[in-house]
């Protein structure tokens, strides 16, 4: 068990580190490197949760296809690729950082105090739980309508991308 | 292993891409904070999916990450429109609709 927790330390100090530099880097393709750390960081949480194929789709879908489209982002509005400090950043900085300490300290006291007592029990059924099979099992059981729907979803969003985005 | 480290992390997640949003002028990087909030609600989901013993959390997780990919996709066709009538992909520009 003390495995996990030092695994979970080790991967959380890196993430905290990463999220941490996606919001005050001054340039912005470092801060797309920070991101990846953030994804790969949140795949490796979820493999401790041993939740198999969401990890991989995070994998996948953020590092492979998210990431890829903000870097496309930054070269299409010609980001400055150069240290500028000031320039990236708005001049709420300080207030934002008060609400944002504020809302952790909620958030932080109101989990703690609802969940204190609760262990995660990792067992050997939980395996099976996450993997490909019975997902697929759930998706297209129990929740095939919202499958659709999603499916519709990105149909649209497609369309609406290449809508706003194509020059006339 | 507590469930509170895996709630908290994502707390903290949450809080960094609040922060993020409110105080960053370039419109791909707000994009950027937005994701790292969807992110700390999937830790969530995949946190009490496996401390319920319930597959339902896993499965909406990755309808977020569905909906994230959408979502980055329709926000970059915006700021690029943006940033083709203001030759600048910076937030406090946009002020047409100021009186």
């Amino acid at each position: 068990m003390w495995a996990q927790e030092v695994a979970f330390w080790i991967i959380a100090v890196a993430m905290a580190g990463a999220a941490i530099g996606v919001v005050r880097s001054s340039n912005v393709v470092h801060a797309a490197l920070f991101l990846v750390v953030v994804f790969a960081g949140s795949a490796a949480q979820y493999i401790l949760l041993l939740a198999e194929f969401v990890a991989w789709v995070q994998v996948l879908i953020y590092i492979g296809a998210i990431v890829v489209l903000f870097l496309f982002g930054i070269m299409l509005t010609r980001a400055p690729m150069r240290e500028e400090s000031g320039k990236l950043d708005n001049n709420q900085r300080l207030a934002s950082g008060v609400v944002a300490l504020f809302l952790f300290g909620v958030l932080t006291m109101f989990l703690v105090d609802a969940f204190h007592g609760d262990d995660v029990k990792f067992k050997d059924s939980l395996v099976t739980m996450g993997s490909t099979a019975n997902i697929g099992n759930s998706i297209f059981h129990d929740y095939v309508i919202p499958f659709e729907v999603v499916s519709m979803l990105l149909l649209a969003a497609l369309v609406g991308a290449v809508a706003l985005a194509r020059r006339d | 292993m507590p469930l509170n480290y895996f709630l908290v992390l994502a707390a903290f997640l949450f809080c960094t891409g609040a922060y993020g949003v409110m105080a960053r002028r370039n419109a791909v990087l707000v994009l950027m904070s937005i994701e790292l909030m969807l992110n700390a609600v999937n830790l969530n989901l995949v946190a009490f999916s496996t401390h319920l013993q319930n597959v339902s959390g896993q499965v909406f997780a990755l309808f977020v990450i569905t909906i994230a990919a959408a979502e980055v996709g329709i926000g970059l066709a915006i700021v690029l429109l943006i940033y083709r009538n203001l030759r600048s992909p910076d937030l406090d520009q946009v002020e047409q609709l100021k009186g």
